[in-house]
């Protein structure tokens, strides 16, 4: 019989914090107006933080909006079925799905009342699948003006950066005189100055809280990283998020050196690429009976997240702030603004090439001490999905094993989960791992 | 020792009992709608052809589909492992086994000890699996074994370029239409399945001995036709359609 080392648990004691400030964020996304604050709409990679420049504003992420929106079927599928009846195509994005389809109905999810109004829509196209149509759509239904900083260029790893630094730097200080234009307001540079550092601040927060889940036993299962990840996600611009997310680092390194486990029957560590299927999370505590603990997945920690990777050492490292760095200036007009902001995002993971990101990809594996990374051909997501296979192969052939699935992320119909969970069964079965119950 | 194996296939339900490492008994019958009373019923014939008490039996693992669903069974196992298990027995030599059932296919790697290396599968696709064989019989007016006979006296190649089993249908229907020789169609049938069985199982690596078997296995132009698109020659044990419930019941005992 397999003996299964038991590790002592507890719930997180930030834990009721953390859901406050999540629905205060969703509270403040319906109330924007009410308020007296601009409600722009954008990319969740955007630096909304920007925004502040222009006063007090609130930023709906169009991604997690429709994560929350797809991990409830009763309310996603209606809403996808209204999308689909008014002739947009099933194979788009499936966070974009649900967003138009609350959008139509006119129901905000969280509250049940109307969809939001936006002001405007202003956003980084970091998603080629489809993100500036979709924010496109809404600009043509709500009647309100859009603006899209084109910084795709960064991905590339030949050229000259600092052509593409001036040419994205160029479009945040053409875009901020777009934004004075459309709300008749004057940016503040100091507001706008001050937001980004928070910005900066809280992805490096949610990187090293990513990273302190290397430690065995994991001490912050994934169903609760997705659970806090909307603080870093919508409200990284401000000093709140800062104050909980600081707090929450320090609980987890508590927990760490008192050897506290998310999962108390820790004895095969996972961890993913990409976002999980939504409507499916219940798969993370169904694979917790075989003792499977997801140490992280490597979109979150660098989507709202900042890390630094040193390829030459195999490491991975919190990221300091910009302006900390060595060779960059401090921020103290709108030019610096702007030009810190391009630079930051051109030299973020996010922007890796996608043969960087193999390295980093084996060195989060052996960061999180990881057994097995379980990878999804993701049929909501085309950016997610792009090279899948030949990670995979990169991986295998690095000895890296890895299990499969394809499914769609946001769309509970398109997801067989008896399939998934066979797959699943048959991959731990092969690691040597099976239910503890049934040992 | 005395163990069962049964696969509870999407079709057919087996059943293998072992006893001291040999095969004593086999059975099989089709799933229907009761697959528990089924179960049983296969079970019991297996005891009575081993000449054996149910008493007698110290474990019985399940696999297949409908592997959870049998609740006087001691545990279960899924067909992946199950699979390398019993082709490890039956042709030790083996390293990759395609094992191509009633409504799923895959694609297995193994080592020397029989332990899975990696594995692909079709899921739900029925172009890949042998519910499209039978599917496709009746489209042609034929029986399978018929089927399979007149594939082998094929004398021209006939496209069949659909990846879905439904617009295959529709395929072969227009080349009925077109008069297409029935002899070519079914051989064009049967090429489809094994050129997509194959692409499949390219996802891991393809070490020689390879093996194929499931139900599927006793199509020889099938056979003959994942030959041609593997480019290796292809080992079929004896009563293919065996192996999973074998491999349960060899688990059992370990």
């Amino acid at each position: 019989m397999t003996t299964v080392t038991k590790y002592k648990t507890a719930p997180l004691k930030c834990w009721q914090k953390g859901k406050e400030l999540r629905l205060e964020a969703y509270r403040d996304l319906a109330t924007g107006h009410e308020q007296g604050k601009l409600m722009v709409l954008g990319c969740a990679a955007t630096p909304y933080g920007m925004l502040a420049g222009l006063g007090d504003f609130v930023f709906l992420a169009g991604e997690p909006y429709g994560a929350s929106v797809a991990a409830d079927p009763p309310v996603s599928i209606p809403a996808m079925e209204l999308y689909e009846a008014k002739g947009y195509a099933r194979d788009m994005c499936g966070y974009m799905r649900n967003f138009l389809g609350t959008m139509f109905q006119d129901k905000y999810y969280f509250t049940g009342g109307p969809f939001p109004k936006f002001d405007f829509a202003w956003s980084v196209r970091h998603c080629p699948a489809g993100h500036p149509k979709w924010h496109q759509i809404v600009s043509e239904y709500q009647g309100i003006p859009m603006n899209y900083i084109d910084d795709e260029t960064m991905l590339g790893t030949d050229g000259d950066q600092q052509a593409r630094i001036d040419y994205v730097a160029g479009q945040y200080l053409d875009s901020i005189e777009w934004m004075e234009k459309i709300t008749k307001r004057k940016y503040d540079d100091e507001k706008g100055i001050e937001a980004m550092r928070n910005y900066f601040i809280n992805e490096g927060l949610w990187g090293e809280i990513n990273l302190l889940n290397g430690a065995i036993p994991a001490p912050l299962d994934i169903k609760s990283m997705f659970a806090l990840m909307p603080i870093s996600m919508l409200r990284r611009h401000e000093k709140v998020a800062i104050e909980f997310l600081t707090e929450l680092r320090d609980e987890l390194k508590e927990r760490i050196a008192d050897k506290i486990a998310a999962v108390p029957n820790e004895r095969y560590r996972m961890c993913m690429l990409t976002p999980p299927p939504w409507s499916f999370l219940k798969v993370f505590r169904y694979l917790e009976n075989y003792g499977v603990v997801f140490a992280g997945t490597y979109v979150y920690l660098i989507n709202s997240g900042e890390v630094k990777f040193l390829y030459d050492e195999g490491k991975v490292v919190p990221a300091t702030p910009p302006e900390k760095r060595p060779g960059w200036k401090t921020m103290k007009n709108r030019e610096d603004l702007c030009r810190t902001v391009a630079r930051w995002r051109a030299e973020h993971p996010f922007q890796s090439h996608l043969e960087t990101r193999k390295k980093e990809y084996v060195i989060m594996f052996k960061h999180w001490k990881a057994n097995a990374y379980l990878l999804l051909i993701n049929r909501g997501c085309v950016p997610m999905t792009t090279s899948m296979y030949d990670f995979q192969r990169d991986l295998n052939r690095q000895g890296i094993p890895t299990s499969m699935f394809e499914g769609n992320f946001a769309d509970c119909r398109d997801i067989d989960e008896t399939g998934v969970l066979d797959r699943l069964e048959t991959f731990l079965e092969g690691q040597g791992i099976q239910k503890i119950q049934s040992l | 020792m005395i163990t069962a194996g049964i696969d509870m296939g999407a079709k057919t339900i087996k059943v293998v009992i072992v006893k001291d490492n040999k095969i004593v008994a086999r059975s099989m019958n089709p799933t229907g709608f009761e697959p528990v009373q089924t179960a049983e019923k296969t079970l019991e014939e297996a005891i009575k052809q081993a000449g054996i008490s149910r008493g007698d039996i110290k474990k019985i693992l399940t696999t297949g589909a409908g592997r959870k669903s049998i609740p006087f069974a001691d545990n279960s196992v899924t067909e992946v492992t199950a699979d390398a298990k019993g082709i490890n027995y039956l042709l030790p030599s083996v390293r990759t086994i395609v094992d191509i059932g009633a409504e799923e296919a895959r694609g297995i790697s193994s080592d020397a000890s029989g332990r899975v290396l990696d594995f692909s599968k079709n899921d739900k696709c029925a172009a890949g699996a042998g519910a499209f064989v039978e599917s496709m019989s009746r489209a042609l007016e034929l029986t399978v074994p018929l089927m399979i006979e007149i594939s082998h006296k094929s004398t021209k190649d006939a496209p069949i370029n659909a990846t879905c089993a439904v617009f295959a249908e529709s395929e072969v229907v227009s080349l009925i239409h077109t008069k297409i020789d029935k002899a070519d169609i079914a051989h064009a049938v049967h090429d489809a399945i094994a050129s997509r069985v194959c692409s499949m199982v390219r996802r891991i690596p393809i070490e020689k001995d390879v093996a194929l078997i499931g139900g599927v296995a006793n199509n020889t132009a099938i056979v003959e036709a994942m030959k041609k698109h593997l480019g290796v020659e292809i080992k079929v044990p004896e009563k293919p359609e065996y192996v999973s419930a074998l491999g349960a019941a060899l688990l059992a005992a370990a």
